[in-house]
């Protein structure tokens, strides 16, 4: 919490991690033309960047969740779990938050009329689900393993198998859209996105871990994945935010 | 345009030990529509429908070449009319206002092309809570290629003595700061087009 010397009570955010900012990666074509050439303006703490949209239940169906629910039948794959823990950077959950994802289907296909990937669609399956985390920061999906497929960043380029995440977080500095990986993918070693997060640690994040605990057995294999947002310095107007949460 | 790169890594393969800290952020590549912008509601409205007194903003987003970047996605966030923010984190206290939202997202079409529907915002105190900040909107860009999002302000430039003395705008040397005015555009709303590259490349900032 900082103070200003009219009293105006701000939480203070911790900064963006070193590495993070937003820049060129040669090996990620895309970058080249996309990424600013000055450096990022200092911004001081202000009322309207330490707030942000508060997106919650209102958004969510009951099987928003469930992306093998969402069609005629069952879509064609390997059926998944993939569950977790959304919090900030003090390991604080963060309740009753949007968390947005959409992927390929299980034969590395996107429902979006610019993928060409001549591999089929599934009509059970559109690849996009929302929920929101509970009052323990949890979250669960019931998904299909996405396939993984090729681009044209490079020659024989295949991304590895992911599945996209928005969350919008308590406030603009914790706006975090990411992607989670699968464990023990041989295809890192030949992917520029994943590896355009220069720090290892950072990078090994996006990685989910088999969790044979919550897999359902004779149903579905599960992936644990937990989601670590910029947080406050402390924790601000804990009852003024369950009183309008 | 670059040429295909030949070969690419080898990268080191992931050790197994995780730590505990921020998930870093990765493009929101090409084929985010259908998962973010396509199923949201309201589309590019921050205001209800009814709300006649509604804005709207336009413009295009351009890459360094100068080209029009159709698969990006833009965020807004912004005071209501009397300048507050209906969160607990506004230190006046979280206040709802009658039919708006403050947020609304709105992908790129083929040519570039987004657009939101508002209410103007009203001026907001500024961090030493002496000197207002002039009216403005907070926007996010996401796009391939992207690795982070990007973050800048809409100022209004029908509103040049609230812009003149506005701490932020002030604090940007002159060739930045102009890339934050939305011009009003007759009988449409504003034009604000951005640049995430080039010699219009617009002011982005962290915080």
């Amino acid at each position: 919490m900082s103070e200003s010397e009219s009293g105006l009570k701000l939480p203070k955010y911790s900064p963006i991690p070193e590495g993070e900012d937003p820049s060129n990666f040669a090996e990620y074509r895309s970058t080249k033309y996309r990424f600013p050439k000055r450096p990022l303006f200092h911004l001081p703490p202000s009322i309207g960047e330490i707030t942000g949209p508060l997106l919650g239940e209102d958004r969510v169906g009951p099987h928003d969740h469930d992306l093998t629910a969402h069609g005629h039948g069952e879509p064609l794959g390997e059926r998944i779990i993939v569950h977790g823990r959304l919090l900030d950077s003090g390991g604080r959950p963060i309740p009753g938050q949007l968390i947005e994802i959409w992927q390929a289907n299980a034969c590395g296909r996107y429902v979006h009329k610019v993928d060409q990937h001549p591999a089929p669609l599934d009509p059970n399956f559109t690849g996009v689900g929302r929920t929101v985390t509970d009052a323990e920061g949890r979250y669960r999906f019931i998904t299909i393993k996405p396939g993984a497929y090729p681009w044209g960043n490079h020659h024989n380029a295949w991304r590895p198998q992911h599945i996209h995440f928005s969350i919008t977080g308590r406030a603009l500095p914790q706006r975090l859209v990411t992607q989670m990986y699968f464990p023990g993918d041989p295809l890192f070693v030949q992917d520029p996105i994943f590896n355009a997060v220069r720090d290892e640690k950072a990078r090994n994040r996006m990685i989910s871990r088999l969790d044979l605990e919550e897999t359902v057995p004779e149903w579905a294999l599960a992936y644990q994945w937990d989601i670590v947002l910029r947080g406050p310095d402390e924790t601000p107007n804990i009852e003024t935010a369950e009183e309008h949460g | 345009m670059s040429s295909t790169p030949d070969t690419v890594g080898p990268y080191p393969l992931p050790s197994v030990e995780p730590t505990f800290g921020p998930t870093p952020s990765q493009t929101v590549g090409p084929y985010f529509s259908f998962g973010l912008t396509e199923p949201w509601d309201e589309r590019e409205d921050a205001v209800a429908p009814y709300r006649t007194d509604a804005i709207e903003i336009f413009g295009q987003v351009f890459d360094g070449l100068g080209e029009p970047i159709p698969d990006a996605m833009i965020e807004t966030w912004q005071a209501d009319p009397d300048g507050r923010f209906n969160h607990p984190d506004d230190p006046r206290g979280a206040v709802p206002y009658e039919g708006f939202r403050g947020f609304a997202r709105s992908g790129t079409d083929e040519q570039g092309n987004w657009r939101v529907r508002t209410l103007k915002p009203g001026s907001i105190p500024a961090a030493d809570g002496v000197t207002p900040q002039a009216p403005h909107i907070v926007v996010t860009v996401m796009a391939r290629g992207v690795l982070r999002q990007l973050t800048t302000r809409i100022y209004f430039g029908d509103e040049p003595e609230a812009n003149a003395a506005d701490p932020v705008l002030q604090s940007l040397p002159e060739d930045a700061r102009r890339t934050l005015i939305a011009e009003p555009v007759e009988g449409r709303g504003y034009r604000f087009d951005i640049h995430l590259q080039g010699d219009d490349e617009t002011a982005f900032f962290q915080f």
